[in-house]
């Protein structure tokens, strides 16, 4: 367990007199499909916040491939390989899409600000293969023909996969989706999992992914864990999450029920 | 190669327009055509930082001011015994002259860097009005600065300063100025400042370095700015604190404003617009700055996106839009 690509421990982020975060414990292992769920309010964006260097623990430590990323501003941990997506969608509005995707490649270009103004060969060859890869994962996610098309423009869907596409941009190796079906309907937020299953295969790379509709986490995540007031009450594969009353009874309530009619 | 041959083909047309006129127009109308040209620098530079990156700067005279007074000193202390020296070697007049004015034009441009850098800092920690507000303490220290600096001429003001700039200089400045801005707009660095602009904190979390390129911003401006600075000092051979008053950094940001936020065409087109525009007014004397106001405030309402909105003149375009209109 301790090659686990990323590792939370013992983590608190207290805000004031708020805990929001409270001594927790949590492995990814590389390549794994994870889900992080909780009741409203229950800490899982901040739990995202602080992986991604947004804030910084107040206490506790996390580690990503078996280094310390405590203290890291937010680009230097993406440039280490933890990119995300964001609840409420934050696309850069006055750009295309294929921009959106080509800005997120940014930290693998290696022309200059001389070789840009200057239009060095160098900067022709990265930006080609930007363009070209920025068209690929455009694909990937079903936005192909939407490339020229200003990210504001699109309908809030698409919205959703753009977000997507442009986190993989940054060549993840944990890629963080914070709530990637809020608002889409059932049919829609099937198939984005899919979807998002097919990407951990596709890229390798582990995902982790808070969720609402507990019927998408319970069907395609191998490990959940659960949050409640910050506190870790639950971990476990689908079956066990499912099963544990203390989970039934902070959160789940009458959703397990219905989830289980389902399956 | 092409590119090379791309270049001198535009210095050939720039100095064609040069020679032919002044013989076309009158020295007036000729004085308007350099300031425009030099207005056009400070707008493109301004809007790197405003309108690409979306800070907000009112101090952009104080750049100009730096740069210009960097310039001329340089000139005045160094750049004159080179000239007479190139001269006496046998150097024509002009030749030694534009090498003179290119290094002093440089060493204008890189103080006003400096100046930029230093200003970018905060940019850091302040966001919109509360940057405004910084940049705006700056301009004014700046020129109060200046203003009790006896060595460079205090309120009394910077004589004697070689006058060296043409329409030629100032068209390869301003040619050069968008052509470099055009170029960053397209490429991954350009694309940063408007990830930052659009969004700060997604723009950090995808992996820009959202430091560096709002102080980066700022270098470039400034450095365009201060190359602006350089080029005013020589075309009048006499400095003023006055001419570097907030009202000055006002003006840049209505260029900007008005043009599109983060448009380079629109920045340009505004820039000649409100150059010329108080001069074509001259005629209703009096009304003069109440009609100048009173058109922008009508510009303003009837199109608060700018003139040219974000959007960039191009062939493309220009060419799909007949096009369209030809299959209509």
């Amino acid at each position: 367990m301790s090659e686990a690509l990323l590792r939370l421990d013992k983590v608190t982020m207290q805000f004031g007199g708020l805990k929001a975060v409270c001594d927790l414990d949590l492995e990814i292992p590389a390549g794994s499909l994870y889900g992080l769920i909780g009741p409203n309010g229950a800490g899982k964006t901040t739990v995202f916040n602080l992986i991604t260097g947004v804030y910084t623990p107040t206490a506790g430590s996390i580690h990503f491939e078996q280094r310390s990323i405590h203290g890291l501003r937010p680009s230097a941990i993406a440039r280490r390989g933890i990119t995300r997506t964001f609840q409420n969608i934050r696309l850069f509005g006055s750009r295309c899409c294929r921009d959106n995707v080509c800005i997120a490649q940014h930290q693998h270009t290696t022309a200059g600000i001389l070789d840009a103004v200057l239009r060095t060969k160098r900067f022709a060859d990265d930006e080609r293969a930007m363009q070209q890869r920025a068209q690929e994962l455009l694909e990937v996610m079903g936005l192909g023909e939407w490339g020229d098309t200003l990210a504001a423009e699109l309908p809030y869907g698409q919205q959703r996969r753009l977000e997507i596409a442009r986190a993989l941009a940054g060549k993840p190796r944990l890629l963080l989706l914070d709530e990637p079906a809020a608002g889409l309907n059932p049919q829609e937020s099937e198939e984005l999992m899919h979807l998002i299953e097919g990407l951990r295969k596709r890229f390798g790379i582990a995902i982790l992914l808070i969720e609402h509709d507990m019927r998408v986490v319970m069907g395609i995540c191998e490990r959940i864990a659960v949050l409640d007031y910050g506190v870790k009450i639950a971990e476990g594969n689908p079956l066990e999450i499912r099963n544990d009353p203390k989970v039934v009874e902070a959160y789940l309530g009458e959703d397990v029920h219905a989830a289980d009619a389902t399956t | 190669m092409r590119r090379a041959l791309w270049g001198v083909g535009l210095l050939a047309v720039i100095w064609l327009v040069d020679y032919i006129a002044p013989r076309m127009v009158n020295a007036y109308i000729m004085q308007i055509a350099v300031l425009c040209g030099i207005n056009v620098i400070l707008a493109v530079s301004l809007n790197l930082i405003n309108g690409f990156t979306g800070q907000f700067s009112i101090g952009h005279a104080g750049f100009m001011a730096v740069g210009a007074y960097g310039a001329a000193m340089f000139t005045l202390g160094v750049g004159q015994s080179w000239v007479a020296g190139l001269v006496a070697a046998g150097v024509p007049a002009p030749i030694a002259q534009g090498i003179a004015l290119s290094v002093a034009l440089v060493i204008g441009g890189l103080v006003a860097a400096v100046a930029g850098y230093l200003v970018g800092l905060p940019s850091l920690r302040l966001r919109g009005d509360y940057l405004a507000i910084v940049t705006l303490g700056f301009g004014e220290i700046i020129r109060v600065l200046i203003l009790n600096i006896e060595a460079v001429g205090g309120a009394r003001g910077l004589f004697g300063i070689p006058v060296w700039v043409s329409l030629f200089w100032v068209l390869v400045g301003a040619t050069g100025v968008v052509l470099l801005s055009r170029h960053l707009a397209h490429s991954t660095h350009g694309r940063a400042l408007f990830a930052i602009r659009d969004d700060e904190v997604a723009a950090e979390a995808l992996g820009v370095d959202t430091t560096r390129y709002k102080v980066l911003a700022f270098v470039m401006g400034s450095f365009f700015a201060g190359i602006a600075g350089g080029l005013f000092a020589h075309f009048l051979g006499y400095l003023n604190p006055s001419s570097f008053s907030f009202l000055k950094s006002i003006e840049v940001i209505a260029m900007v404003v008005l043009g599109g936020m983060g448009s380079i065409s629109g920045a340009v087109i505004a820039a000649i617009l409100l150059t010329a525009l108080p001069e074509v007014l001259r005629p209703v004397k009096d009304y003069r700055m109440v009609l100048y106001a009173l058109m922008l405030i009508v510009l303003m309402i009837t199109r608060p996106q700018g003139l040219m909105g974000s959007r960039e003149l191009s062939w493309p375009r220009f060419l799909k839009r007949r096009k369209a209109g030809a299959a209509a």
